[in-house]
């Protein structure tokens, strides 16, 4: 991957398939220590002990169309390439948390990227899904929540083409000065 | 700076939009495989490129979706295009420029593009 932001999108995907009613997307940064999490946490079907230890294996998958599942290995080697770490917790019927943890000044950190792309395509896609997205970067925060929207916007679906162009550009403007693209 | 205020606006104006067009005419379905090996080819920008066309040209009979793995990793970014009644075009190996080939001689002009499906590749 390319982009941690792609990374998070795969992750969220598996919330998807975990029939989660509500995703929450945490981009959290301290500067100063050069941190950096990327939590994805769903209220979705979750995982037994079992599942959550053999998730991790690139072998393991619940896909039927091949017999290896990448998302979560690719995702924890871009957090172990820089010193970090990933941790799963779930519970089966109560949901799963993943969470990534990076050391944004080592040398193999993997740009953050589009982030805004990411949380606008789950949104749209995904309209039965409730989404949070929360950046915390240093002392400033944002935060985005779909069912606040909804109840803004009555029947008027968030895929409509200008509605999701003003989310996008919300996000983006309120982000501006949060999240960086690192270069 | 955008609020949620300007959201209200934007709304009753989508309100007007959606009463004044039927959409109960027969839809034609984009799917884009967006898996992590479709995620990891570049199917976001893909995904991104064919919402925005879609959107420039007006084509309100067109919908963007997404799916999973669809079995043909070593070919993704794949995207799939099914109009009602006829038989579905899957294009493989795509990318951002494809897309809007694809948006303009197949979904605007109705004539898919041989060259970038799968039946091409496989020859």
């Amino acid at each position: 991957m390319r982009e941690l932001s792609l990374n998070v999108l795969d992750i969220a995907q598996n919330s998807v398939s975990a029939e989660a009613s509500l995703i929450e997307l945490v981009v959290r940064e301290d500067r100063r220590a050069h941190e950096l999490m990327l939590g994805v946490y769903d209220n979705g079907k979750g995982m037994t002990a079992e599942q959550v230890a053999a998730v991790r294996d690139p072998f393991f998958t619940t896909r039927t169309t091949r017999k290896v599942g990448m998302g979560v290995p690719l995702f924890k080697m871009a957090a172990e390439m820089t010193g970090g770490s990933l941790s799963i917790e779930s519970e089966v019927g109560v949901g799963t948390r993943v969470e990534a943890f990076f050391h944004t000044d080592h040398v193999d950190f993997v740009p953050l990227g589009d982030m805004c792309s990411t949380v606008v395509m789950l949104i749209t896609m995904n309209l039965q899904i409730d989404f949070i997205y929360r950046v915390q970067v240093d002392g400033s925060a944002f935060t985005l929540d779909t069912r606040e929207l909804k109840e803004i916007l009555g029947d008027v679906p968030l895929n409509d083409p200008d509605i999701a162009r003003w989310i996008k550009d919300y996000i983006t403007e309120n982000t501006a000065n949060l999240t960086e693209v690192q270069e | 700076m955008k609020s949620l205020e300007e959201l209200m606006a934007l709304r009753d104006a989508a309100k007007a939009k959606m009463t004044a067009r039927d959409d109960s005419t027969a839809l034609t379905r984009v799917v884009v495989g967006m898996a992590t090996c479709g995620i990891a080819a570049g199917a976001r920008p893909v995904m991104n490129k064919f919402t925005e066309e879609i959107e420039k040209r007006g084509l309100t009979n067109v919908t963007v979706a997404q799916t999973g793995c669809i079995g043909m990793c070593q070919y993704e970014p794949i995207v799939e295009v099914t109009e009602p009644g006829k038989e579905k075009v899957t294009y493989v190996l795509m990318n951002p420029e494809k897309a809007v080939k694809v948006v303009v001689d197949h979904l605007v002009n109705g004539n898919p593009v041989a060259e970038y499906t799968v039946g091409a590749i496989k020859k």
